[in-house]
């Protein structure tokens, strides 16, 4: 059957906890998932007050400020810490998003942050997105067409190019797949969201030349029909996108050139 | 640290088996059936309610008049193989290790195609039986 619970030693424990400094202003608990591949140790949440009158915005300040002025070996992954580089995707109070931009202001009590779910961890916050990446890579991710190019430019339409708005602007954060209850329990074979709307962003491009390859290619009980439009994916996309959508337009094609 | 069982690169297993190339018959049909039940449920339903207190012979005689058969023959086939769609979709999603897959999908099939008979042969008996 699917794992509903954790294993015996991946069960979260409680960890340390770090008091606010005395002169705090306004303190602030975040509740951090560590896990130290190095140790035989079971995961833990460690408990650090930092003040926020001496802090950025975002979840991803409080991050920084913890690692650097209190516990430098917190992991994360961040670059752009403005919501394009799609690194620090992770799981904050509750919700899969990016933590520089989540403002810490919309979270009431105490902040509880967790690596993006369902993904093997590689080290605290780290998750291991080998298997995404590959997935990513197994829809062949890039335009295809006859050997030889064009000698000219390839013109596209004004309506040609609006096709891929809502689609192009997609960073392969993972917040939409690791949101996706189909792709805890089957990721191993269903591609996920983020892959799907990947996937439909080169079937709509009017340059493409591969469409019948790539739906075939997709064409699967699990690859893309593992998808029940539970709609989690367009509720976590921090960029506001519709990867449920998207995926429904793929149906939408296979079922137009099978009837 | 344990010794890894798995040495594939990450994109061997991605691919995997490859595509199926199969699974839009099983979606569409999902949704023709699902269709066909709206009306054929609320059919059925309201009828139920409407001949609640008939007794036993008027009952025969109402399952006896063709349209009737006919729309009981149409539910039950548009029921039984929407069941055993659904029923396929939660088995897939949720029963892992191929044996035990196995074992409830073939389970599923068998049965609904079971119950199925079942059902039609009673409405065919009481239809033209004596």
């Amino acid at each position: 059957m699917a794992q509903f619970t954790l294993p015996a030693d991946s069960a979260v424990r409680d960890g340390r906890t770090w008091p606010a400094p005395g002169d705090a202003k306004r303190p602030r608990t975040f509740v951090v998932y560590r896990y130290d591949p190095d140790s035989d140790e079971n995961p833990r949440r460690d408990r650090y007050t930092i003040d926020l009158a001496d802090c950025g915005p975002m979840v991803l300040d409080a991050l920084i400020k913890i690692k650097s002025e209190i516990d430098p070996t917190l992991t994360f992954r961040r670059s752009c810490r403005e919501g394009i580089c799609g690194s620090c995707a992770m799981n904050v109070g509750g919700r899969n998003g990016l933590a520089c931009i989540s403002a810490i202001e919309d979270y009431p009590g105490a902040v509880a942050v967790h690596p993006l779910p369902h993904m093997p961890v590689v080290k605290d916050l780290v998750p291991d997105m080998s298997h995404f990446y590959a997935q990513y890579a197994s829809i062949k991710p890039w335009m295809r067409s006859r050997p030889s190019p064009p000698d000219r430019e390839r013109p596209q339409s004004k309506e040609e190019r609006e096709r891929l708005d809502g689609l192009y602007e997609c960073i392969l954060c993972a917040c939409c797949s690791t949101s996706c209850p189909s792709y805890w329990w089957n990721g191993d074979r269903y591609l996920g969201p983020a892959v799907l709307l990947q996937a439909y962003r080169w079937l709509v491009d009017s340059r493409d030349e591969a469409a019948g390859e790539r739906l075939d290619d997709l064409e699967d009980p699990f690859r893309l029909y593992r998808c029940h439009t539970i709609m989690n994916c367009t509720t976590a996309c921090p960029k506001g996108l519709n990867p449920a959508k998207a995926i429904a337009g793929i149906k939408k094609m296979m079922v137009a050139r099978s009837v | 640290m344990s010794v890894p069982s798995d040495f594939r690169t990450p994109i061997a297993r991605a691919r995997g088996l490859g595509s199926a190339k199969d699974g839009t018959r099983h979606w569409w049909m999902q949704r023709l059936t699902a269709i066909a039940l709206l009306p054929l449920t609320v059919w059925l339903v309201a009828s139920l309610i409407a001949i609640g207190a008939a007794d036993h012979a008027q009952t025969v005689r109402w399952i006896r008049s063709p349209a009737v058969s006919i729309a009981l023959l149409l539910t039950i086939a548009a029921l039984f193989h929407h069941a055993q769609l659904g029923l396929q979709v939660v088995i897939e999603d949720y029963v892992h290790g191929e044996g035990k897959k196995l074992t409830a999908l073939i389970a599923v099939k068998l049965l609904a195609i079971a119950l199925a008979a079942t059902a039609a042969f009673s409405v065919l008996r009481i239809a033209f039986g004596g």
